[in-house]
């Protein structure tokens, strides 16, 4: 039953994609449930949720409406207990974790709540992991993890660990490193979670600069004005898109 | 992410834990010693007992008194018989039946005090026949040695190793004294050259008087015709066995024994000395060692645990980094490598300090160790592979952490 409509729904697609924009994600029947002994609890319920390479959409919701885990199968950090998701056009359930590390460097940057840089390392060594692991030769990996620090406005504070930087200016390391392996997807769980109002427009003023770049943004919030930068707002209840609307501010 | 990227990464890892690495290090450390130092020791004693078995001559038997059972290898009244005598000796240097001997040197030995000048010193007084320096392969540092008429005259005359001239005279230039034994006077005729005090019967404090002397004058008494030791000297190393046949038939022939198995003399080879001597030390080497061994067990278990804990804790790291694009390979590689830098260093220190040990220890025990590049190499090698070894479960748990749960831990 759910495979005969993914067919159907698979065939518009293709019949449509000469006119249509390019698709970066899909979502169709998505649902996971978690399991924890005996215990299941279904935190996404079927949820389609198509979004175009470029666009700019915030997901909102209250707080265990599913958001997050949202956001980790969009990223290939988890995985669908049933339904398909569909990035770029192509299937990721059925791909291994060699394959899903690969797409998770290449396509994907993350910004979290909580920063998440590793302590050790000074901002631009934090900002050169993803193409370590995209074998990235040194050199360039250094110009290039230079320059994404400058995009943020951090040129002068390539050398400093984490915590010689402000809240604000870590989250601005963490944007930085989500660019430089220069993903089509940014994938952002309330960025602005942890900061105060100034450094708030800081990041948010970094987005607005990747959307005009083209880059497709994801940005999960609580707030309603970091909500309103986006173009379109997906409203989740209870693992279930209430309302997906677009953004006329 | 080359290799020498997660050396970096590794290195830090390990750095940023000092003292608990440290510790772990410790573990291996002390196990990669304890090895290097117990195989040197047991190749150093080794060669000790081989060399002072040589150093009594070369292609040599040695006929003891008593019998040996040689089922179990207990030597019942081993040494401690009368059953060999003079006359044995002349024999074998004597009879036409043995044409592979090429010298027989019979020896009759007890501790005696020497008296010189009003200096005593109490060694072994050894009466030998005068083919006993060309057989036991000594030299003179000056004087004569006993010849055949000093033996049929039973004269008092001494030839004194080396070390008993210092202890009596103060100087080895003591040919023509006089050295008082038992209270009879003797003449020094010679003193011989040191051969080093490599053994446990010192080789180099003796005092050498003929033979019918000693068995007249000194030792004396029921047994007066035994003699404690007969050694003979094959022709060749070759014909060292053929000797051994004829010296056998005709001691047990001259004792009028018809079963071999009731022989009331042993005759033993150095090589079956050594051989005996390097297998008994063998077998302690392999035990020492096995406990040793242990040690590194113990070390690399240690290792286990420090890795367990150290992915425990870097849980959240391990999860960014996968979320960042690091494939499994990566991350059971980051922590693999993590482990060999404890083992490599625990190698290259417990190698350091077993080869220090190893220099300092002659000194203190007197007993030489032997260390071989090739042991200290490979003990480095394994204390590298015991890193790894016990690396490779935390790693791999490490690599199978699933993304999302680990990113999620705090
Ligand atoms: N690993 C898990 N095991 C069991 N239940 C889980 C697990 N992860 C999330 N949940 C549950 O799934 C629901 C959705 O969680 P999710 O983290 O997606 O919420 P959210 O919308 O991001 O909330 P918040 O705004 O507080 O971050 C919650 O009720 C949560 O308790
Ligand atoms: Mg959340």
């Amino acid at each position: 039953m759910v495979e005969k409509s993914i067919d159907i729904s698979s065939k518009r697609d293709r019949t449509n994609s000469a006119r249509a924009p390019r698709r970066a994600i899909e979502l169709i029947g998505a649902s996971k449930t978690y399991r924890s002994g005996s215990i299941e609890f279904e935190a996404l319920r079927g949820i389609d949720l198509t979004i175009d390479v470029g666009e700019y959409v915030a997901i909102m919701g209250p707080s265990g409406s599913g958001k997050s885990t949202i956001m980790n199968i969009l990223g290939c950090l988890d995985t669908l207990t049933t339904g398909e998701y569909r990035l770029g056009g192509d299937d990721v359930d059925d791909l291994d974790e060699i394959d899903l590390a690969a797409i998770r460097n290449e396509q994907i940057g993350f910004v979290f709540q909580q920063f998440n840089l590793m302590p050790s390392l000074s901002a631009w060594r934090n900002v050169e992991v993803p193409l370590m692991y995209a074998r990235v030769p040194k050199d360039d990996r250094k110009v290039r993890a230079e320059r994404a620090l400058e995009r943020v406005g951090l040129g002068d504070r390539l050398n400093n660990r984490p915590g010689e930087l402000s809240g604000g200016q870590q989250q601005r390391v963490a944007v930085a490193r989500a660019l430089v392996s220069e993903p089509t997807i940014i994938l952002a769980d309330e960025p602005t979670g942890n900061l105060d109002s100034v450094s708030t427009m800081d990041v948010l003023a970094l987005f607005d600069e990747l959307h005009e770049a083209g880059r497709t943004i994801v940005l999960i919030t609580h707030e309603l004005e970091v909500a309103q930068r986006a173009r379109r707002i997906v409203w989740v209840r209870d693992g279930e898109i209430q309302r997906d609307e677009v953004n006329a501010a | 992410m080359n290799w020498s990227e997660t050396l970096r990464i590794s290195w830090a890892a390990v750095r940023s834990h000092g003292l608990r690495s440290i510790l772990t290090v410790l573990g291996i450390l002390i196990g990669i010693a304890a090895v290097i130092l117990t195989v040197g020791l047991g190749l150093g004693t080794q060669k000790d007992v081989s060399a002072q078995i040589s150093s009594l001559g070369s292609n040599l038997l040695i006929v003891s008194p008593g019998s040996s059972t040689s089922t179990t290898g207990i030597r019942g009244g081993f040494g401690t018989s009368s059953t060999l005598t003079l006359a044995d000796s002349q024999a074998l240097a004597t009879s036409v039946s043995t044409p592979d001997i090429k010298g027989v040197a019979a020896e009759k030995t007890t501790p005696l005090a020497l008296t010189a000048n009003g200096t005593n010193w109490t060694t072994s007084v050894t009466g030998v026949t005068s083919s006993w320096l060309s057989v036991r392969a000594r030299t003179l540092s000056s004087g004569s040695f006993i010849t055949a008429a000093n033996d049929t005259n039973s004269s008092a005359v001494v030839v004194l190793g080396s070390q008993t001239a210092t202890q009596l005279f103060g100087s080895q230039n003591v040919v023509g004294q006089i050295v008082t034994i038992n209270s009879k006077s003797f003449t020094v005729i010679g003193v011989l050259a040191s051969v080093g005090s490599n053994s446990s019967s010192n080789l180099d404090d003796v005092a050498i008087v003929p033979m019918s002397t000693a068995a007249n004058e000194l030792i004396g008494g029921a047994s007066s015709a035994s003699v404690s030791t007969v050694y003979i000297e094959a022709k060749s190393a070759a014909q060292l066995s053929a000797a051994y046949q004829e010296a056998d038939s005709l001691l047990l022939n001259l004792h009028g024994i018809s079963n071999s198995a009731n022989a009331d003399f042993t005759i033993s080879s150095q090589d079956a000395l050594v051989s005996t001597a390097t297998s008994v030390y063998r077998t302690l080497t392999v035990l020492l060692t096995g406990i040793a061994g242990l040690s590194l067990l113990v070390g690399g278990i240690g290792v286990m645990n420090i890795m367990l804990v150290s992915v425990t804790e870097r849980t959240k790291e391990i999860g960014l980094r996968k979320a960042l694009g690091a494939p499994p390979w990566a991350i059971r590689r980051q922590f693999l490598i993590e482990a060999a830098i404890l083992g490599l260093s625990g190698g290259l220190l417990g190698a350091l300090l077993g080869v220090v040990a190893a220099m300092a220890l002659p000194g203190i025990i007197g007993s030489s160790v032997v260390i071989s590049p090739g042991a200290v190499g490979l003990s480095i090698g394994v204390a590298i592979a015991i890193g790894v070894t016990f690396g490779v479960y935390p790693a791999t748990r490490a690599a199978k952490l699933a993304p999302i749960d680990a990113l999620r831990t705090e």
